[in-house]
């Protein structure tokens, strides 16, 4: 089953008189339960195409569905809705709520889906020991490292059993020993929850964990590959 | 429910002088404007009651031709046999006095000096006159005095008067002419109010009567209501033939129309300086704004919709509002009050028109105009945080996002 299929999808993004052409026509199928990794150069297109599987962005021509929803014609909140119960989101910086703890910040998802508090705590405490982070629970961002954040990002992501997690350059700012444990961490979810991730990114480190490497150039996809299981 | 406050108090938190001050200009302002209320209301309620008090009282009957300004006694302007009239009027509901007066306009002199006054016949008796019965030295007049006068204290000061002293005393007759005549100054009273006290002499009625030539007549029937929202059902009553009946409303028109007038005119100052605030608050929420671009864009990525986002912005100033009104409207109340007690001198302010203002103005707060405030402020922060909020839910996630990177 596909949980993404995009269809000669272009973008072009306008900063005055000048167009940039970031996607140009590309269509690609994201299968249930995949590991995927978007590779090529800054401005290839990656993020970009993230973006759009993402909802975060509409395309200026083609056909993105999700789950087998067409997006194109969705509004704001009707995009936002989308997202709230099919997608999440691991950015490149630490991109949590500075005011909220890491408990706080897994919970924000369960609260927007509505949630009961018995469910958002027995949900809450499970991802956060998933990632190894049941002891920083109570913390706020700035006291958690890099390495801290970026896992408790990824128990938010999967806080609401998304069906794709999304993850831009999500080892970028990490060292090597973080880098490989918060992979680690989303290879095990992706096996034990079925959960797809796709990620966008140019770190060999993420490179190495996926099961297809879709490379893009010039807003062109330019290879397809699965990579066998080891 | 996803607690916004709890969000927006630690939002708040993250620049607390940033907030504290915004919280501040909010209670300054609030404080001020619950003064500014206070005191014209004060102001208001003092000139309205001093004027119904020392002036016009609640109602008063007239004969039909009399002219109150020209102050003439002659008798075809006057009210006959006024203590029959009076008791009739006395007897009515609702009335609580009613007595005769009578005005005659005169010169007071004194070696060399001389001012021109009003001199007022009352009768000593009547409670009405309770007004002048503080006395800063002497005694109050009696009924059947026929040599005594009462002076206010500023008059007593002009003319270096004290109690027992001599003054000789002109006064407009009847018949056109004029007579004079000596008094001695029996006591010297105030009312608090240098404009009223500076200008006036008070005879007991039956010797303002024989020195005037006015007979057995009255300017007035002066007329003092248990409640005076009563005032036109009880000059409905009185039979208005061959008299005029003016209530408080008709003898102090200008007075009731500053009066009517002054809610639009607190109204209207609320807004200008709740506007001013309300920039600042707008300030505020727009530099959160705009710190919090990504954070915005994190939100709306895992799910947050523009209308929560608007109401994470309003709970913020909300909370604002709530801290800095509470403030405000506490230090407005503490100022009001504090002032209500020992007043605000001003001195001679004179009397413009129908209004008497005392030398005095005791701040007054009332419960609805504190209300009234306190929902304006709020509702008016609220408004002002639509903007920022408005503009913060209308953020393109992948924008929101892109700015921060």
């Amino acid at each position: 089953m596909e949980v993404a299929k995009l269809t000669d999808v272009t973008r072009v993004y306008k900063i005055g008189e000048v167009e940039t052409r970031a996607l140009n026509g590309v269509s690609i199928t994201i299968g249930d339960g995949e590991f995927t990794s978007l590779v090529g150069p800054s401005g290839s297109g990656k993020t970009t195409l993230l973006q759009l599987i993402g909802c975060l962005d509409k395309p200026t021509s083609g056909k993105v569905v999700i789950t087998g929803k067409e997006t194109t014609n969705l509004n704001r909140n009707q995009r936002a809705d989308l997202r709230k119960g099919t997608i999440g989101f691991v950015f490149q910086f630490f991109a949590l709520i500075p005011t909220l703890t890491a408990y706080e910040n897994v919970e924000m998802p369960l609260l927007l889906n509505g949630r009961s508090p018995v469910e958002r705590k027995q949900r809450v405490m499970e991802l956060l020991k998933a990632v190894d982070m049941t002891d920083r629970a109570r913390h706020r961002p700035d006291q958690l490292s890099g390495g801290q954040q970026q896992r408790v990002a990824v128990a938010r992501a999967l806080s609401t059993n998304p069906k794709m997690i999304l993850a831009d350059e999500p080892t970028a700012n990490l060292d090597t020993e973080n880098g490989e444990q918060v992979m680690e961490i989303m290879q095990k979810l992706n096996h034990e929850t079925g959960t797809t991730f796709v990620f966008a990114t140019h770190d060999p480190r993420v490179i190495k964990y996926a099961r297809r490497v879709v490379t893009l150039q010039d807003g062109l996809i330019t290879k397809d590959s699965k990579v066998p299981a080891k | 429910m996803l607690n916004y406050f709890k969000m927006a108090y630690r939002n708040l938190g993250r620049h607390r002088r940033r907030s504290f001050l915004s919280g501040l200009a909010l209670a300054m302002g609030t404080a001020l404007l619950m003064f500014i209320a206070a005191f014209f209301q004060g102001e208001m309620r003092s000139s309205l009651e001093t004027t119904l008090r020392l002036n016009s009282g609640h109602i008063q009957v007239r004969d039909a031709d009399y002219d109150p300004d020209k102050l003439s006694v002659a008798w075809e302007y006057l009210i006959e046999n006024p203590g029959r009239v009076a008791a009739k009027i006395e007897a009515l509901d609702q009335v609580a006095v009613a007595t005769p007066r009578l005005m005659a306009s005169g010169i007071i002199s004194v070696q060399y000096d001389s001012i021109g006054v009003e001199i007022m016949g009352i009768d000593p008796a009547s409670s009405a006159n309770d007004p002048y019965r503080t006395l800063v030295s002497g005694e109050f007049l009696s009924a059947d005095d026929r040599e005594g006068i009462l002076i206010g204290y500023p008059l007593a000061q002009n003319l270096g008067l004290n109690v027992g002293d001599q003054l000789k005393l002109l006064v407009n007759t009847s018949e056109g002419n004029v007579d004079e005549q000596q008094f001695t100054v029996r006591g010297i009273f105030t009312t608090g109010t240098t404009a009223y006290d500076k200008g006036i002499v008070f005879l007991p009625l039956a010797k303002a009567q024989a020195f005037s030539g006015a007979g057995d007549h009255a300017s007035m029937i002066f007329i003092l209501l248990d409640d005076r929202e009563q005032a036109d059902a009880v000059a409905a009553a009185i039979p208005s033939q061959n008299f005029q009946v003016k209530t408080w409303q008709q003898l102090n028109e200008l007075l009731v129309l500053i009066n009517d007038f002054s809610n639009a005119y607190l109204t209207f100052i609320n807004l200008i300086v709740l506007g001013v605030t309300a920039t600042v608050i707008i300030n505020t929420l727009l530099m959160s704004v705009f710190e919090r671009t990504r954070e915005i864009g994190i939100l709306t990525a895992i799910g947050m919709k523009g209308r929560q986002i608007i109401a994470l912005f309003l709970a913020e100033a909300s909370l604002l509002a709530l801290g800095g009104i509470t403030f405000g409207s506490l230090a407005g109340w503490a100022l009001s009050a504090y002032f209500e007690k020992v007043g605000i001198y001003f001195g001679d302010l004179g009397i413009s028109g129908d209004m008497i203002l005392q030398d005095r103005i005791y701040p007054y707060l009332t419960l609805g105009s504190a209300i009234n405030l306190i929902v304006t402020a709020f509702i008016i922060t609220i408004l002002a945080s639509l903007y920022p909020a408005r503009m913060a839910s209308r953020m393109e996630p992948v924008e929101a996002l892109h700015s921060a990177q």
